[in-house]
């Protein structure tokens, strides 16, 4: 019995002291989990989450002293993301709007006043002092924080336009979300009675109410 | 000729027997013609018109833009009455850039361009040019420029022109009646091609099923000589699948990623080559096509010579009306057919049919789970396992799919058509690569923000650095000038005791 | 950007007059003459036996949708529950008493089946996890077989009644009719140290090999009418030559191998093919498309794994069959066949890289 207490000791001392070793000669530099979450959020230092920047971000989720849902240019996809990566419970219902937006500028409601353009982190609205403000679609990510600079409440988020090359089909066994307006439109206007699509009456839900400040535009439009 | 074998494929039913025999009619003119901006692979081409003009037919109605891209003309005379957004048979419903033109009945043509007297004598460029003037594009369905093949191909080594004439799908038989009716344009056309590419070698493919086709074209092809070869391949779907077909006609197998000019080869369809042929010998632009108006839902299933923007319910009027509610309306064929959601939309010029199929001929069930019986694997031409992409795509795991060959499956639809669980395999694949391809956007816009943040953010401390410089300079200016007064005032009631 | 906007499916928009449910009604067709002819030799309880699985195995099955909250009706209605219970019946000895047959297609259907979470997603073919489950737990009733009636061996089957209490009265076979198999005549013949030729000479003759008038269950008997019906099923298209092929031939190779080697110790292929699992496991076991591979050179390694595990195991191991776990262990390879067979894909080389250039621009 002596063997056994002794040799079982000195294993664990063994053991011990390998993993002592390790730690101080295998430890890894930094916090990779940090770098990850950086990664994955936006990058744009908006300040939408109350935070400096999205480092500051990454170390708060870090901690714990913020919730998955910090971030809301990124979304729910986002949230679900970090709630994974850091091993969270997430309800996606919880998260409100999973379309994605980006701003759009009224140019009835423009002053020219600069305010926006100075807020914009990634310079996502171009304009100059007394001249027209306008936003780059493919630059903005829908942060928000140009819509309470301006006085005149001229800029709000818009869901982001469709276009066929963002398009693709939808994944087998879910349901997508109700086509755009355009498209109920036409089908009410043009569709003729007697000729239905097979056996499946045309009364579809109407389309959602769209966050709009001006009359909706598409990407590409001429002026 | 030697065919080499092409493994998998599946033969469906191919009921063209409802349409085979109905000569090619013209559509009677609609009063307006709806025509898309974007009809063709690339970029959509600009309007060269406005609202309120009056154009000629065959005129030039959008201009095109960039390298890969088509003009479009008007399909007859008329007056321009709106340039804006209308739903296409693009199946997302999408509203795109379309002019509508109001046909005024005259169909007065527009001072086309000079016939090229001698193609044979004229240059490779001068026929490419001609080409893309005249807004050819691949009929077959893919609706790339001919133009931009062309030039690609004459640019590298081409010594086989592979003319397509298979016609796989079930139901279209538009290729088949041009091919009876209108023998010697596509066997000049296929000529003027081969002149173009610098092609020695010319075989027509067609496939078994089309045995009056393959006689007109044979004694067509005699007519000029032995340099065509009509060859009669097995009605075997997708044998008109372009890869395929190569492979199958010249043994050559094009590299994954790779065109057929990468291995010598040019594909076209036997409509493009009348196509060509009208473009060079009569100047006429592309502005109208053979359609199959067919299925079991219709009438009198037609083959129609359609201008481009007429309406679907124009072609299926023309083809008696339907005589049920169709269970499906489909731009294409069965397989790789694209659903209709109107029938007020404009047909253009990849659209080879209109199908109103019936209930009983698409054969729809539930999605059951997969029973791994390898029907999807020994039925793909490609020799790919579409259970298992299916199943990691299930799962999100989209890279995984790509690693064992999502992105060399050619969306057949083999593989769904032969599954005993009816799982939509074909649609997962579509689903994958678009969302493939919006996490690739959606990461470059991640990128660019970051990359706009630092500069931003560099920018606005190089500012801060050069106003702090500026203050400091100022600061030490105005300090270095109150010494230099003090120095100057010091030689008066404040003299320096070591001055002068 | 979510750009879904669309409810229809996409295309293809035609498909093949073929489903899950013709499958599973064409393999239970194939079945038939042999189910109807062992009905016929060995009489009610054998009837009764099957009756039993086949109930049992839906019952489960039922139950399993419903927990599994599946529409309990259309999936019971595409009849693998009732196909998986069928072949496990055959694998039965035909006097086994009715609990074992219950117990078997519950753990099939159950533990075979249901616990990997459906139809398509089990690893283990799950008749054959039922059988060999069956054969360790209970070895004594798994064994006991019978001879078959009629052609002069016994006047004629039990009767109803008879049949009843053999099934459900729980007192065994009578020692009238029960006789060993006949490869576990052979097996215990050569331990005793007779030459096989003897040993199998004694067992049973020839012709009683094919026609199926031998001692053993459902599913070694009449070895003829199980392969009339897998060659309906290969003329069906249902299954592929592949794995019957290379099963049989693989046996019948290595048995004609050994035979020539030592014919004192192996019998022979014809021997080796007809006695045994081996049709029925060629032809409906080995063929199950959910555990075997995909690919036609993987389903050729599967079955000649098959055929050599099965031989092995009769010819040195300790039990008479060793189809069932043959069978097994090339399902826990399966997924292996799957991942180092697959085809070439076209434009590309066996290892996935795209294929060169030849002609230079």
């Amino acid at each position: 019995m002596l063997t056994a207490i002794l040799s079982l000791t000195l294993l664990g001392a063994g053991f011990g002291l390998l993993l002592r070793l390790s730690a101080r000669w295998l430890a890894v530099e930094g916090n990779p989990l940090q770098t990850e979450l950086e990664a994955l959020l936006p990058g744009s230092q908006c300040g939408q989450c109350g935070l400096a920047g999205c480092r500051q971000a990454a170390e708060a989720l870090i901690e714990g002293t913020v919730p998955v849902t910090v971030c809301p240019p990124g979304g729910r996809a986002l949230a679900q993301t970090l709630a994974e990566t850091l091993g969270v419970p997430f309800d996606p219902a919880a998260v409100a709007d999973p379309e994605p937006r980006i701003a759009m500028i009224n140019e009835a409601a423009c002053l020219g006043c600069m305010r926006c353009i100075q807020k914009c982190s990634i310079d996502a609205i171009v304009g100059a002092n007394k001249q027209m403000h306008t936003v780059l679609n493919e630059v903005c990510n829908g942060c928000g924080s140009c819509v309470a600079e301006c006085p005149t409440g001229g800029i709000a988020l818009v869901a982001v336009p469709q276009s066929v090359e963002t398009w693709h089909w939808h994944k087998p066994g879910r349901t997508p979300p109700p086509p755009p307006a355009d498209f109920w439109h036409w089908r009410r206007l043009r569709f003729r009675p007697g000729h239905t699509l097979g056996n499946r009456p045309i009364n579809h839900p109407p389309p959602p109410a769209l966050l709009r400040a001006q009359p909706q535009t598409h990407a590409g439009d001429r002026p | 000729m030697k065919l080499f074998r092409i493994r998998g494929g599946v033969d469906v039913a191919h009921r063209k027997e409802l349409s085979s025999e109905e000569p090619i009619m013209p559509l009677p003119l609609p009063s307006r013609l709806y025509v898309p901006l974007r009809q063709h692979g690339g970029a959509p081409a600009e309007p060269v018109v406005s609202v309120g003009d009056r154009v000629l037919k065959g005129q030039l109605l959008a201009a095109p833009q960039g390298s890969v891209s088509a003009p479009v003309h008007a399909p007859t005379s008329g007056e321009i009455l709106n340039i804006g957004r209308q739903i296409t048979a693009h199946p997302s419903a999408i509203p795109q850039p379309t002019i509508v033109l109001e046909s005024d009945g005259c169909e007065e043509w527009v001072d086309l361009p000079p016939p090229i007297r001698d193609p044979f004598a004229a240059s490779a460029a001068s026929l490419a040019t001609r080409v893309a003037d005249c807004g050819i594009v691949g009929l077959g369905g893919a609706a790339f420029p001919t133009a931009v093949k062309l030039d690609a191909a004459a640019r590298g080594t081409v010594d086989t022109l592979v003319i397509n004439g298979a016609e796989c799908e079930p139901y279209l038989t538009c290729d088949d009646r041009i091919m009876r009716e209108r023998a010697g344009e596509i066997i000049d056309g296929v000529r003027i091609m081969a002149h173009a590419l610098g092609a020695t070698r010319i075989v027509i493919a067609i496939e078994r099923n089309k045995p009056q086709a393959l006689d007109t074209m044979t004694r067509a092809a005699d007519t000029v000589g032995p340099e065509i070869l009509i060859v009669a391949i097995p009605a075997r779907y997708p044998m008109g699948s372009e890869r395929h077909l190569v492979l199958l006609v010249t043994g050559r197998e094009i590299p994954a990623r790779r065109l057929p000019a990468d291995v010598g080869v040019s594909v076209h369809n036997v409509a493009t080559a009348r196509a060509v042929h009208r473009a060079v010998r009569v100047g006429e632009p592309l502005i109208s096509r053979v359609m199959t108006v067919s299925g079991g839902a219709v009438r009198r299933p037609r083959n129609l010579e359609v201008p481009i923007g007429a309406l679907v319910c124009e072609l299926l009027d023309a083809a008696g009306g339907t005589t049920e509610a169709p269970a499906r309306l489909l731009a294409g064929g069965p397989m790789m057919g694209q659903p209709l959601h109107s029938l007020v939309v404009p047909v253009v010029k990849g659209t080879s049919g209109i199908l109103a199929l019936a209930a009983s001929e698409i054969r729809t069930a539930p999605e059951q789970g997969c029973i791994r019986c390898g029907t999807c694997v020994s039925v793909c031409p490609c020799g790919l396992v579409p259970m298992e992409m299916a199943a990691l795509i299930r799962h999100e795991k989209l890279e995984q799919a790509v690693a064992v060959g999502l992105h060399d499956c050619v969306a057949c639809g083999s593989c769904a058509y032969a599954c005993p669980s009816h799982i939509p395999l074909v649609q997962y694949f579509h689903y994958a690569k678009g969302r493939l391809k919006q996490l690739g956007h959606e990461q470059r816009r991640r990128d660019l923000a970051r990359r706009l943040a630092a500069s931003r953010a560099e920018r606005l401390e190089r500012i801060a650095r050069a106003k702090r410089e500026a203050v400091a300079a100022r600061k030490a200016a105005a300090a270095a000038k109150k010494v230099a007064e003090a120095q100057a005032h010091g030689d008066g009631p404040v003299g320096s005791a070591a001055g002068s | 950007m979510t750009a879904e906007t669309i409810t229809e499916p996409s295309g293809p928009y035609a498909h093949a007059d073929w489903s899950v449910r013709q499958i599973m009604l064409r393999v239970m067709a194939a079945l038939v003459p042999a189910t109807v002819f062992n009905a016929w030799v060995f009489g009610w309880p054998a009837v009764f036996l099957f009756a039993v699985t086949v109930a049992a195995a839906l019952i489960a099955e039922a139950i399993c949708l419903w927990l599994a909250g599946r529409p309990v009706g259309a999936s019971l209605a595409d009849g693998s529950a009732a196909l998986t219970a069928w072949l496990l019946a055959f694998s039965l000895p035909p006097y086994a008493p009715w609990w074992i047959g219950m117990v078997g297609a519950v753990i099939a259907i159950v533990i075979g089946k249901h616990i990997f979470g459906g139809l398509g997603q089990n690893l283990f073919n799950p008749a054959m996890v039922a059988r060999v489950a069956l054969l360790i737990s209970f070895p004594v009733p798994m064994t006991l077989y019978v001879l078959p009636t009629g052609f002069g061996l016994l006047a004629a089957p039990p009767g109803f009644l008879d049949g009843l209490v053999i099934t459900f009265g729980g007192q065994g076979i009578p020692d009238a009719l029960s006789a060993a198999t006949a490869l576990s005549a052979v097996q215990t013949q050569l331990g005793l140290g007779q030459p096989a030729t003897v040993a199998v000479a004694s067992a049973v003759a020839p012709w009683r090999m094919a026609a199926g008038t031998m001692a053993g269950s459902l599913g070694e008997t009449s070895a003829l009418l199980l392969a009339a019906g897998g060659v309906y099923l290969l003329w069906a298209r249902v299954i592929t030559w592949h794995v019957p092929v290379a099963l049989a031939g693989s046996m019948a190779l290595l048995s004609g191998l050994a035979n020539a080697i030592d014919p004192a110790r192996f019998p022979g292929a014809d021997f080796t093919l007809l006695t045994g699992a081996t049709v029925l496991g060629a032809f409906f076991i080995a063929t199950d498309p959910v555990t075997s591979p995909v690919t036609r050179g993987g389903q050729l390694v599967f079955g000649a794994g098959c055929g050599l595990l099965s031989w092995v195991i009769r010819s040195f191991a300790g039990y008479p069959e060793g189809l069932a776990f043959a069978i097994l262990l090339m399902n826990a390879a399966t997924p292996l066949i799957d991942r180092g067979m697959r085809p070439r894909v076209h434009g590309r080389t066996r290892h996935g890289r795209p294929l060169t250039l030849e002609r230079l621009r």
